[in-house]
Order: structure tokens, then sequence, then C-alpha cells
């Protein structure tokens, strides 16, 4: 008896992460694929066909033949969405980069330093989240404007004369994206660092690495897990970014999220929108599960 | 290849005073903080010889072994190698290899590129590094192995690619860091004599570092005994066992009985003491000492006869005890004796005869014995 309760408690555990993708994300996601195939209308909700349970089989399979691919179509129409989408991965893709070259660095002062500093080195990479998002982005906008601090701070030190322009330009994403995303990259970096074994970097010295040599041939590879993981976690959130182009970024700041808040608030066009956030999940997707497959292969080429 | 038997005894550069040390550690001292690990500590270790570090945790065995690598820097005192100072060389440049104690297999590579590892950072041509991790796998017996990564090996065979690895530079020494530690007791033993075969075969330097004493008599030409810091003894495995030069190593080395007491005749390589367990033990010692100094005297267990009969030679070397507790261990049998004062002893016999008549039994009143060169005097 106990042995069948602890087997139904095993299944139901499986469930439960499950049966959160089915509600939250799958459901969702085709509700999103139907409205992109629908066109759109002057009703509420504004578009066309809506299911209506009165109607039928009959006209279930009639509102089924009205689905059309038109808004894909028209995607690749108008060379804004194109080019919304090359800019948005560019600039996701550039901002990546840099959290990588900063977060690396922090990761690994992290894991080296002493265990008795580590928690409060965490905490503290943790620690901005405890402000809303948007005041830290509002922030960075006092920060970076012409009369901002960090230009007031260049003019004090004599660096520069007038000063720069940063703000409205993609640097200010860039430098909104690394700020914002900084401690999804440093924590698992931190984590795949901390968990390796010193004397993998010592047997590297021993057998004829200086310090550099040995990272870059043991410690570097062998925190791939945590880069590519870290890349991820800033890579896809970046691309379909709203709020960092739109309170950093300038007018001509071309980004996939700003475009399908403008579809679906301004132009009031759900269809053509839904169509924009499921060509993003492809564009995000594919590449991941390639990238996947390959690892797969290569580990078990391993075996 | 040669009998190990015959270069093993011929083999004591130690006892030549023309012999040159390959290395020589010259008053090291290595402290941390306040806590000293290696105590102003001096040893020479002889070419091709096969020399263990033993001590217990924290003595400071492998904060040397890690000196000699390179990864501490002695506080004071000098370490020379081949003539050498390594003062200041960082351990990528020493011509020394070390097996770890976690083995510190690179994980994302496999079998064959953890050996070729060194190798291709000195910039060996390719076919050269081919032939010599071949060469390095058929040494270790893995050379069905050479694609598998770490993780799909076992414990026996990740230390099997350990040890290739780090003899594939061919270094002057190689040191291993518990080298054995890892493994399980049988796997252990047949390791042990494999490491001895492969150090006679390449002629190199060992130095290990061991907390297992069985390993180190087992392997070693010589054994340099570690209490906090300091070495307490440096002598080879008999000289070790049956000739210790304290009651610390005495101790630390297999089992011992040691009975106190006060010298009272010395001389004549005789050394006469009557011992607190109320007789008199007659040693053959010329340790320099003389009537009424206190000293101590060790004996091993299998060196002590236990019978019922009153041996000839009491009450010299002779006591009388019951049978306190009996350990039967199938090759030999452990007698806990406890004497009239009430001391408990151990002796041990071997079992020469499948089934013993009338054997001892508990609580049985019987003699102890032994001769005159059974044990050592222990100054204090």
């Amino acid at each position: 008896m106990a042995k069948f309760g602890s087997a139904l408690f095993n299944r139901l555990v499986i469930i439960i992460p499950y049966a959160w993708l089915l509600f939250f994300f799958l459901i969702p996601f085709f509700i999103v694929i139907r409205i992109s195939l629908s066109e759109t209308a002057v009703a509420m909700p504004p578009y066309l066909p809506v299911f209506d349970l009165a109607s039928g089989i009959g006209g279930f399979i009639d509102n089924i033949k009205q689905f059309s691919i038109a808004n894909y179509i028209w995607l690749t129409e108008d060379a804004l969405y194109a080019k919304a989408y090359g800019s948005s991965v560019w600039i996701a893709a550039v901002s990546t980069f840099l959290t990588l070259l900063i977060a690396y660095p922090v990761a690994y002062g992290m894991a080296q330093a002493p265990n008795t500093i580590r928690p409060t080195l965490l905490m503290l990479v943790i620690l901005p989240f405890w402000t809303s998002f948007l005041i830290r982005v509002y922030a960075w906008i006092a920060i970076l404007k012409p009369e901002g601090l960090f230009n007031q701070l260049l003019l004090t030190l004599g660096v520069i004369d007038q000063p720069l322009i940063i703000l409205n330009t993609n640097w200010a994403i860039y430098i909104g994206i690394v700020y914002s995303y900084l401690p999804f990259m440093v924590l698992p970096i931190y984590s795949s660092l901390e968990k390796m074994d010193h004397s993998l970097t010592e047997a590297a010295q021993d057998l004829g690495c200086t310090p550099i040599m040995a990272f870059w041939r043991v410690t570097f590879p062998l925190s791939m897990p945590g880069v590519v993981a870290g890349c991820m976690l800033v890579f896809i959130p970046a691309v379909g970014e709203f709020v960092i182009p739109d309170l950093l970024g300038g007018s001509e700041t071309l980004m996939i999220g700003k475009t399908l808040w403008n579809e679906f608030n301004a132009n009031r066009d759900w269809p053509v929108s839904a169509a924009v956030a499921t060509i993003l999940l492809l564009i995000l997707v594919v590449p991941i599960m390639f990238f996947q497959h390959a690892q797969a292969k290569a580990d078990s080429e391993g075996r | 290849m040669k009998s190990l038997g015959s270069i093993r005894r011929s083999f004591s550069p130690w006892a030549d005073p023309n012999s040159v040390p390959f290395i020589a550690v010259k008053n090291v001292t290595k402290k941390f903080g306040d806590f000293v690990a290696v105590d102003d500590l001096s040893l020479n270790i002889y070419p091709r010889e096969f020399f263990a570090l033993l001590g217990a945790s924290g003595c400071g065995k492998s904060t040397l072994l890690r000196m000699l690598a390179g990864f501490e820097q002695p506080t004071s005192g000098e370490i020379i190698l081949d003539g050498q100072s390594l003062a200041g060389i960082p351990p990528y440049r020493r011509p020394v290899n070390m097996m770890f104690q976690s083995y510190a297999l690179f994980p994302h590579m496999t079998v064959e590129s953890n050996i070729a590892f060194g190798l291709k950072q000195d910039g060996m041509p390719k076919a050269d590094i081919a032939k010599r991790v071949d060469q390095m796998l058929k040494l270790v017996k893995l050379d069905k192995f050479a694609k598998r990564k770490p993780h799909q090996l076992s414990g026996g065979q990740r230390q099997r690619v350990a040890l290739a690895r780090s003899l594939a530079k061919r270094p002057k020494v190689l040191l291993l860091d518990e080298p054995l530690g890892a493994l399980d007791k049988k796997l252990r033993e047949e390791t042990q004599f494999e490491l001895m075969d492969l150090q006679q075969e390449l002629g190199l330097t060992f130095v290990v570092v061991t907390h297992d004493q069985e390993e180190a008599m087992t392997m070693a030409d010589r054994i340099a005994v570690m209490a906090h810091g300091k070495v307490v003894q440096v002598a080879t495995p008999p000289e070790i066992y049956e000739a210790p030069n304290s009651r610390f190593v005495a101790d630390f080395i297999g089992d011992v009985n040691i009975f106190d007491g006060t010298v009272s005749s010395a001389g004549n390589g005789t050394v006469e003491i009557a011992t607190q367990s109320g007789f008199t033990v007659r040693v053959a010692s010329t340790e320099p000492l003389t009537a009424g100094a206190k000293a101590g005297f060790a004996v091993r267990p299998e060196k002590i006869r236990v019978g019922r009969d009153r041996p000839a030679c009491a009450p010299l070397n002779a006591a009388e005890g019951e049978i306190w507790d009996i350990g039967y261990l199938g090759d030999m049998t452990v007698f806990h004796v406890k004497l009239k004062d009430g001391k408990v002893i151990k002796a041990s016999s071997l079992n020469a005869v499948r089934a013993m008549e009338d054997p001892l039994g508990y609580d049985q009143e019987v003699w102890i014995s032994f001769d005159e060169n059974a044990g050592v005097v222990l100054k204090d």
C-alpha cells in the first residue's frame, strides 16, 4: 500500500512541471498562433474568426477554413520587420558578449574568494533585484544624459571637454542590458567555477602550463556549461527586450519588442503582433535546438 | 627486467658518504600565518630512490610535497634538485611531476588527451606525442581506453591514467600524493607492487606521501616518519620497524608494547631495565645510559612468546599474567595478556599448525617471555 502510494506520489510530482508548461506555456502559445492566423477586425476581440461554442462543429470547421498565413506574408513584405529582427538579434548578441566580458571576471573573482566572504559577494550580486527594475533603468537616464552624472564626472576629471551623447543611442541600450542582466550571467558561471576542483589548475601548471595557459586550457573549457547557460539567460530575454530600448534607446533604434508593442497597442493589430511573436520564438528556439542536438551528439561520442 | 631483489639489496646510496643527494631539503620552514606546517626540516633523497613521507594528517608531509612541486614556497630554507636551487622556480618550469590525490584528471578530455596534455604544452611534434602517449598507455595497460573520458573509467583505471599523465613528460622526480588512497584494499595491494616495478623499470626517483604505514613499508626504500612538521626518523622499513628511535615512531609504526622503568645497569652491550611491571628486562643495546635513568623498552607483539610453563630465562625477560582477550585472525592469533600489575600487553603467534592441541584459553595463567634482542631501548 505504501509502495503504491509513493508510486502515485512520484507521478503526481512529475505532473506538476508538465501541467505548468501545458497551462502557462503551451496553451497560451497555441492561442498566440491561432490569433496570428486570424485577420484583424474592428471588434471585441479585435480579430476574426472568433470561436463560438454555440455554432457547433460545423461552425468550428468553417472558422478553421478562414485561417490564413497572410500575416506572416505581410511580415516578409515590409522590410521593417526583418530589420527589427536583425537589429534585435544584433543588439542582444553584442550585449550578451559585453555581459560575458564583465561577468566572467566577476564570477571568477567570487569563486576564488575565501569561503567566508562568498555568501556576501553572492548577496551583493543579487541585491539590485530588491529595487524595482524600472527605477534602476530610469536611474541610468540620470547617469547617462548629457548633463548626467557620468558626463559630469568625465568633465570634472578633464577627460572630455564637452558632454558625450550616450543616452538614446545603441550604447545606452548595451549599457542598460549589460547592467540589468549581469546577475543572470554571473550566477551560472560562478556556480560552474565554484564547484571546479582546484587541483585541476594545479595539475595543468604541474604539466607545464603558465597560470594563464592553465586558465584557457582547463578552467575556461570546464566553465563552458555556465557560460552557455548565462549567455542564453541573457540573450533570449534581451532579443525581446522592450523597456530598456524604449527608455534608453533612441527613436531610430529598432527592436522587435518595440515593434510588437506598437502593433499591439498603437495599431491594435493583434494578429500581426501575434505573428511577430511567433517568428521571434522560432528565431530563438531553432538555434537552441540545434545547439542542444550538437551537444547531445558530442556527449554520446565520448561514450 | 632484473629481479628486484638483487637491485634492492645493493641499493643503499644513503649509507655511502660519497653519494650526492638528488633532492636536498635544507632547513626548510613553511608557515601559514602562525601555523608552522614544516619546521626547520632537512632531508636528502637519492637518485632512483623510492622515498616515503609518512605521518598522520597535518604533520606537514603534503606541504613538503607541494613545496617540491612548487605550489608552495618555503618561508625559509632551500630545496635543491639535481644541483639546482628550486627557489623562485614556478611549478611549470620544474622537472618534477605530481600525481594528485584526487588524480585531477581533466574531465573534458579523453584519456589520450589527458596524457598528451603536458607534451602538447611543451610543443612536442605531433607524431612524437602520439608515440609517447601510446607507450604510456601500454605501460599502464590502458591501450583500450584511449578514447574514453575520465568519468567512464573505474577508480583503478583513473589512478593509472593519472600515473601515465604524470610520467609522460619523463620527469626527473615523480611526486605522489596518497597515490592509492582512493582504491579499495585489494587493488591497493596489487598497485603497490606495480608502482614498485614501474619505478625500477623507469629508474626514476619517487617521493610518495602517505598516511598508510603498510603502504610506506611495502613500497619505499626509505621512510621519513614525520610529526608536527619535523622528521622524527629516516630509515629503511626494517630499521623503522625493528629499531625505532623514539616512542613516537615505535608507537606509530605497527603494534608495540612499551614498558617504562629505570635503568639498573648498562654497559658491555647490554642494558637492564627494572620495569614498572615488576620484572627486569635485559636488552642487547649500546645506548649510552647510566644506572638510575628513566628509560622505556619497546617490543613488538610477534616477538613475545606466550606459554604455560615458566621459561628458562625467568625472572629476566619474563612475566606472569593471565589471558585477557584472544583475537583469532586466521594466519595468526593475538593474545592480550594482563600482567600482575594490571598492564595489558599484546602478543601474537603464528598459526603454523592447522589444529593446535590444547590451545590457550581465556583466563589461563601464562608466562610471557622474549629474547634479549627482541626489543629496543627508548631513551626518555
